[in-house]
């Protein structure tokens, strides 16, 4: 298959090849691009619970996924487990520090103003990137997966298998938080919390641990995203900051605090970054989400799916 | 408190004349840092709109005087006036796009961290602009050419860009117009319900700040030599313009320049010293955690902390 594409861009005639080989190109980038939007949707649906639980936007969220993937990075190089199933370990890590964080830090000023709480996350989010900075370096690193070479043929489209495990780990994480929060009783406190405070309080709910174990979800969903993500994605500890910024977009076009829209958010920024690059330049793709996201806040602050912004 | 600023100011003048090379070369960031951090003390801090893309007016400022001055020669003395009112441009598109649709708070802070990614995205991609090499000024020597051969030049330029933008913020804070502000910062909807049309002098607040950031873009590209997308229009440079009116204490006049005064030898001596033996993130980890800490215990800052102490009958042992 792959020959023969080879010999139709080669031995045809331009025109003909030119056209056909575009349509192929568009159709492979909805598809890789619908398949990494699994790991966006992941992430976005941390920050969008740990938004809408406590209003605390938590500007720490992209480089919590780089701890993700430095876990997995050194349980991969260390301990030879490979990221697909090390995830798991990476979520359970990031919980606790989510856990952590909120006990600790967030805790006091949940109820300060919107400044103080995101200069108070950008801190959290500049010790933890310059830590990873310390400790593993600047250069760009990727983990190793043998899942990562293998390609399923379709046609004359490819699936890259990493990227197809990747989506059906990261829909299936969500589907499980879904069923957390609407199947059990700590998911239904979490939700009470997040709808009304106060009304949590009066009916007896431990606000405070709902908190700090909101925290902890959100952060463990970019903990499994990290770990999902780090075979296909090369990494370096200042990546945290534009996955920061990717989930921000995806959570405001979606809706701030709308888990469906997180969801959907994902996969439309992955969609429209994926054939900015097949149409312009692959360094240009980010102009695409940020363009969006302006047109988003300026006639639609709620988002897609969101209830009005106050 | 006058005679004081006055004998600071006297000292801050006469200083060159004994010292060394690396500490002259300090004092220039100490002074470019306050400078940058009292320009969005104007509308960070008096109007309390959390711009976290002050970056973008640096950017577009440098680049504005390197690109007249590379291409038409043109003295970066005028191009710096002329970055100055395109990075002023920008700030008015912004402060509309957000001021009038009434974004607050978060969203405010995620529109100009946008429109500052959006601006490096594009001159990384603009090959007339160097692209993501960027650009690259050859050392003349030539004070027309806003180079010197004498550190001390450049030493003088930053503290009279520091003293100018305390200069704006000072008038402003002695007129309607920083009542205004504070009015706005403190409840807009107050405010605005007392007749102070929150709009109009938030524009204003954001058009004077962007325009003074514009300026230090030139000072930027002609005391380094080069400009690099990443590091003149990036996030990271947001946070050091953004870090020290905090910590000093922002909305106040001197908030910024003791803020620059208390952090900028703190990052140059961790990079120094930390730097050196690999740990090149360590002084930014120094930063976040002052950040914390600055935000659970003092969040006025250490201005107006400073000005409680002194102000304190002489109380403790004296």
């Amino acid at each position: 298959m792959r020959e023969e594409r080879r010999g139709r861009i080669a031995g045809g005639g331009v025109w003909a090849a030119g056209s056909c080989v575009d349509l192929t190109l568009v159709v492979q980038g909805v598809l890789s691009g619908i398949l990494f939007g699994g790991v966006y949707s992941l992430m976005a649906v941390g920050l969008t619970l740990i938004f809408g639980v406590m209003r605390v936007v938590n500007f720490a969220h992209g480089d919590m996924m780089v701890w993700g993937m430095y876990l997995a990075y050194v349980l991969a190089a260390r301990a030879g487990v490979d990221p697909y199933v090390s995830f798991v370990v990476c979520a359970l890590a990031l919980f606790v520090l989510g856990f952590l964080v909120q006990r600790g830090l967030v805790d006091r000023i949940v109820s300060a103003p919107h400044e103080m709480q995101i200069l108070l996350m950008l801190g959290v989010a500049l010790v933890l990137e310059n830590l990873a900075l310390v400790l593993f370096g600047p250069e760009p690193t990727r983990v190793r997966s043998p899942l990562a070479a293998a390609a399923i043929w379709i046609g004359p489209v490819f699936v890259d298998v990493a990227r197809l495990v990747t989506f059906v780990v990261a829909v299936a994480l969500t589907l499980v938080l879904w069923a957390f929060l609407f199947k059990t009783d700590l998911g239904r406190t979490v939700r009470a919390a997040a709808d009304n405070t106060y009304g949590a309080l009066v009916i007896g709910a431990d606000v405070r641990r709902v908190y700090a174990v909101a925290f902890g979800i959100g952060a463990a969903c970019v903990g499994a995203a990290g770990a999902l993500v780090s075979p296909i994605l090369p990494f370096q500890p200042s990546t945290g900051l534009s996955l920061s910024v990717a989930s921000f977009n995806i959570v405001i076009i979606g809706g701030m605090g709308s888990l469906l829209g997180a969801f959907v958010g994902g996969l439309l920024v992955s969609l429209a970054e994926s054939l900015g690059a097949v149409f312009l330049k692959p360094s240009l793709k980010e102009l695409f989400s940020f363009s969006l996201l302006v047109v988003i806040l300026l006639f639609r602050p709620a988002g897609l799916f969101g209830r009005r912004a106050s | 408190m006058k005679w004081a600023l006055a004998g600071a100011l006297v000292a801050l003048l006469a200083l060159p004349a004994v010292l060394s090379s690396y500490a002259l070369t300090l004092f220039i960031l100490i002074f470019f840092y306050g400078f940058l951090g009292q320009a969005w003390n104007i509308v960070g801090g008096y109007a309390g709109q959390l711009s976290a893309g002050h970056a973008a007016f640096v950017g577009v400022g440098g680049y504005t005087a390197a690109v007249l001055s590379i291409e038409l020669g043109l003295t970066p003395w005028i191009g710096m006036l002329i970055g100055g009112a395109l990075a002023a441009a920008l700030g008015a598109i912004v402060g509309y796009l957000g001021f009038r649709f009434g974004l607050r708070g978060f969203y405010f802070v995620l529109l100009t961290v946008a429109f500052a990614e959006i601006c490096r995205i594009a001159v990384t991609n603009i090959d007339a602009l160097g692209g993501p090499l960027g650009l690259y000024i050859t050392f003349t020597g030539n004070p027309r050419q806003f180079q010197f051969q004498d550190g001390r030049a450049y030493y003088y330029i930053a503290l009279a860009l520091m003293l100018v933008a305390t200069a704006t913020a000072w008038a402003i804070e002695r007129q309607r117009f920083g009542v205004y502000l504070a009015a706005i910062r403190e409840d807009e909807t107050a405010a605005e319900a007392l007749g102070v049309n929150a709009f109009k002098y938030k524009m204003l607040a954001m058009v004077v700040s962007s325009f003074l950031t514009g300026l230090g873009g030139t000072f930027y590209a002609f005391y380094l030599f080069s400009l690099q997308p990443n590091t003149l229009f990036g996030i990271p440079l947001s946070v050091e313009i953004i870090i020290r009116p905090i910590v000093g204490g922002a909305g106040t006049l001197l908030g910024p320049i003791l803020g620059s005064f208390i952090l900028t030898p703190l990052a140059e001596l961790s990079r120094l010293y930390l730097g050196q033996g690999g740990l090149h993130g360590a002084h930014l980890i120094a930063y976040g955690v002052l950040l914390i800490a600055v935000v659970l215990f003092l969040p006025e800052g250490a201005y107006p902390r400073l000005v409680r102490a002194l102000a304190r009958p002489a109380g403790s042992g004296r």
